[in-house]
């Protein structure tokens, strides 16, 4: 491994401004993550030329991937910056923000579209309140197994990113959202209420904006199944239809 | 009085909760929080939360619960507040389960609970080992659903400055910056609750976020908020060391029978069970921490000679694991590039939990009126050592309180925020506009980020696990320091957009202010309690100290000033703590 690090980096001042690239160098240590680079940066904000400069702007909280905020791309794959080693990494890294949200300042975007979405599908459990009203529903294990791994979705972006069909000229809703939906459609409570959120999926930017490329799946830091979710629902979306269809 | 308003900043647990009971009682909120509240630092508790349910047929009560509770806390919290944090306990599962928290299941469907440190029963709830990410998940969405009924407005990448406090020093609002557009504002409110989680920034590297600096909770204080119990800093015993940050490895491996060894004399040895035969590697964090420090630094047993122990799940069925830990030996397995089902893990203690904070009142209300506190940021339940699976129960709890308590405090008040003058949030904003405008003027040298890597340097070398009084001191002159130090600061970007920088050295400052309180405090308590171990005083002194620290801010340049409180312990006699 070369002692020295090499990282390219797009930045952007303002969203209204152009972007350019702006290199560092820094000396390598083992465990080294992006996070790690990006904040040796902030120490010693002095780019590869020798120029005085401003530390990279980014987003970032947990450090361990559950927070899913330091999203990025980073050699051309859209990931967590914090779980990407600089060791599995090719030199130069290069890094730039998520191409498929509006850009604040340099690594940083404004995903609030996701938790809008989140709005769309009826994203929660509605309960009678907080008060005390002894246990919940029973749930079978199996269930819970399945329904737990949907539950991890950290609302990060990286399907969003992945997805083709998330472009200037689609309205499609994302792979996140359609799997959060079949959640909460999964727990006893929420499926009361499960046709509201099969009739958002239905309406315009929904399921039938999925063009099967499965790019979301792949990307997934969680391994969610998403493909899973989004065919399991396009089925009750089915359904859903023809009941309406034939029964009013 | 018009409709009151009421302010929450911070939004994890604690600010969550209070944020649905406010809206719940039909008062319009504003939350704000430095992150989209979907990722504050709850979403990283591993391994889950405790009330006693008492579904394993153990007889398990919430007066166990209390009594394991005061007891790992070494008896220093008011016992009060803690026992109907554990009566409430059952109810509080169960409304997370009906909010839609996957819950692990039992054969039968019902909520699986495990055992979990400081405790002989299984009353940790827990979702995989991701429990924090799931509480956070269920409490983000009930929020979401009332901001869709317009009954909370959520105020993201806002971070707080300060509070706006009238000449009578009633608390009517916050002063806070938009981290996007570096607008800076004035709001007003009948209420404002902090609830911005611990201080882990403070030590450098820990297992916290990176937006846990304690920042709010100290500018409070320096508006002349009480802090409490500020010494009381948990170091959790297991955590992977890192580059940048300290990664937790949750004690619920333990509760599902990870076992902690060295090699002695060339064969494992299972020090915690040895020293230990009733609660093994279960024993509360203070206990585990100390233990791991001896056997590494006393008796120089540490993995190929370096500070870390083995923390071994291989022998354990890997199904079981990945279903009950699956999210935790992730982490180990992405971070070290080791599998944890194969090998054992390498860890060490780190800082972790702050169990001191915001002093408060059994309303969570703290001395300033107007101002509550709730969650990891007040003082209230845990004593000198907090046990595992219970912050994410304190995190709820005080939040259940809190929003009633603020609710009934702002319907109280005779004269409404909206009544006080305006110039009083002008001079608030002018205040925090001239702090700013001082920082982004500065010509000077010196790289906060310097001054940050320093602080945390001195803070764990010096005021975790095992303190000396001379350090203590040494400790303060190096903060008072660092703070001169802090004068000569220039940030590193002066722009007037996202620029994160000016907030960050806003924090710093902030930081080495509150490190002053926590490290005084441990310089003045001479004895040992819970997390708190000065080997000068190695016994506990109920005489002397069983007592809170409450500690005032007197200037910049000042000394704190320390006050001691008795503690109400009318529930659990104080009894030697032997695990």
């Amino acid at each position: 491994m070369s002692q020295t690090i090499y990282l390219k980096i797009k930045r952007k001042d303002v969203p209204n401004g152009e972007s350019y690239w702006e290199e560092f160098e820094m000396p390598y240590r083992p465990s080294m993550n992006v996070i790690s680079c990006l904040m040796e940066i902030q120490k010693n904000p002095v780019n590869a030329k020798g120029k005085k400069t401003t530390p990279v702007v980014w987003d970032a909280a947990c450090l361990e991937e559950v927070c899913g905020s330091c999203t990025m791309v980073i050699n051309g794959r859209v990931r967590q910056a914090c779980s990407t080693l600089v060791d599995n990494l090719s030199q130069p890294i290069v890094i730039e923000p998520m191409s498929k949200f509006p850009n604040i300042r340099d690594l940083r975007v404004d995903r609030s579209k996701m938790f809008e979405s989140l709005k769309r599908v009826k994203a929660w459990v509605p309960i009678d309140g907080t008060h005390n009203l002894g246990p919940g529903p029973r749930m079978s294990p199996k269930d819970q197994q399945i329904a737990y791994e949907l539950s991890r979705c950290m609302t990060c972006g990286c399907c969003l990113e992945a997805c083709p069909q998330i472009n200037p000229h689609s309205d499609f809703i994302g792979a996140a959202p359609i799997s959060q939906a079949r959640l909460f459609n999964m727990h006893p409570t929420g499926a009361m209420y499960a046709d509201e959120r099969l009739d958002a999926l239905m309406d315009k930017g929904g399921l039938g904006d999925c063009g099967n490329a499965q790019m979301c799946v792949e990307v997934c830091p969680k391994e969610i199944p998403l493909t899973t979710s989004i065919a399991e629902m396009e089925w009750e979306a089915t359904k859903r239809m023809f009941k309406k269809l034939l029964w009013g | 009085m018009a409709q009151p308003k009421i302010i929450v900043v911070g939004g994890g647990l604690a600010g969550l909760m209070t944020a649905i009971k406010v809206a719940e009682a039909g008062i319009p909120v504003d939350l704000f929080s430095v992150v989209p509240v979907r990722r504050s630092h709850s979403v990283c508790a591993q391994g889950g939360i405790n009330a006693a349910v008492n579904t394993k047929g153990e007889g398990d009560s919430p007066a166990q619960h209390l009594d394991d509770t005061i007891y790992g806390g070494d008896f220093l919290a008011n016992q009060t507040p803690v026992k109907n944090m554990c009566d409430a306990g059952p109810g509080i599962i169960y409304m997370l389960d009906r909010m839609g928290v996957m819950f692990n299941r039992t054969p039968e469907g019902l909520l699986d609970f495990r055992r979990f440190g400081g405790t002989l029963y299984n009353r940790t709830a827990f979702a995989g080992a991701t429990t924090g990410q799931q509480l956070l998940y269920a409490l983000d969405e009930g929020v979401r659903r009332f901001e869709a009924e317009g009954k909370v407005n959520k105020f993201e990448s806002w971070e707080f400055l300060s509070l706006v406090l009238d000449n009578q020093m009633v608390c009517r609002g916050i002063v806070a910056i938009n981290r996007n557009t570096m607008e800076t504002r004035a709001f007003r409110a009948d209420a404002v609750i902090l609830a911005t989680g611990g201080p882990g920034m403070i030590y450098g590297k820990s297992t916290n976020s990176t937006i846990c600096t304690g920042s709010a909770v100290s500018a409070a204080y320096q508006q002349g908020a009480f802090y409490a119990n500020g010494e009381f800093i948990q170091v959790h015993p297991t955590a992977v060391p890192g580059e940048d940050k300290l990664r937790l490895i949750s004690e619920s491996v333990r509760g599902e029978g990870g076992r902690v060894w060295v090699y002695k004399d060339g064969k494992p040895w299972y020090f915690l069970e040895e020293w230990y035969p009733k609660y093994g590697n279960l024993v509360p964090r203070d206990v585990a921490t100390r233990a791991i420090f001896k056997v590494v630094y006393e008796h120089k047993l540490g993995i190929d000679g370096k500070p870390q122990v083995y923390l071994d799940v291989s022998h354990l069925d890997p199904k079981k694991l990945q279903e009950k830990l699956g999210g935790v030996l992730e982490i180990y397995e992405k971070f070290v590039g080791q599998d944890p089902k194969k090998v054992p893990m390498r860890v060490f203690p780190a800082v972790h939990y702050s169990m001191g904070g915001l002093w408060v009142d059994y309303n969570q209300m703290t001395n300033i009126p107007g101002l509550f506190a709730a969650g990891e940021c007040d003082y209230q339940y845990h004593g000198a050592n907090r046990l595992g699976a219970n912050s994410l129960l304190s995190c709820i709890y005080g939040g259940m309180i809190t929003g009633p308590s603020a609710v009934a405090y702002s319907k109280s008040l005779e004269k409404g925020a909206e009544a006080v003058d305006s110039s009083v949030y002008e001079e608030a904003l002018k205040r925090e506009l001239a702090a700013n405008d001082k920082l982004l003027k500065s010509s000077d040298t010196v790289n906060p980020h310097d001054i940050h890597q320093e602080l945390g340097d001195t803070m764990t070398e010096n005021v975790t696990v095992i303190r000396y009084n001379s350090k203590l001191k040494k400790t303060d002159e190096k903060l008072q320091e660092l703070l001169e130090k802090y004068r000569q600061i220039y940030v590193p970007d002066v722009g007037n957009w996202s620029n994160l920088e000016l907030l960050f050295a806003r924090q710093l400052s902030n930081m080495l202010q509150l490190a002053r309180v926590i490290t005084l405090g441990a310089w003045r308590r001479n004895e040992s309690r819970g997390s708190h171990y000065k080997p000068e005083f190695p016994d506990r002194d109920d005489a002397n100290w069983l007592k809170t620290t409450k500690t005032k801010f007197r200037g910049a340049n000042e000394e704190p000033e320390f006050s001691y409180d008795e503690v109400d312990t009318q529930f659990v006699k104080p009894r030697p703590r032997k695990y």
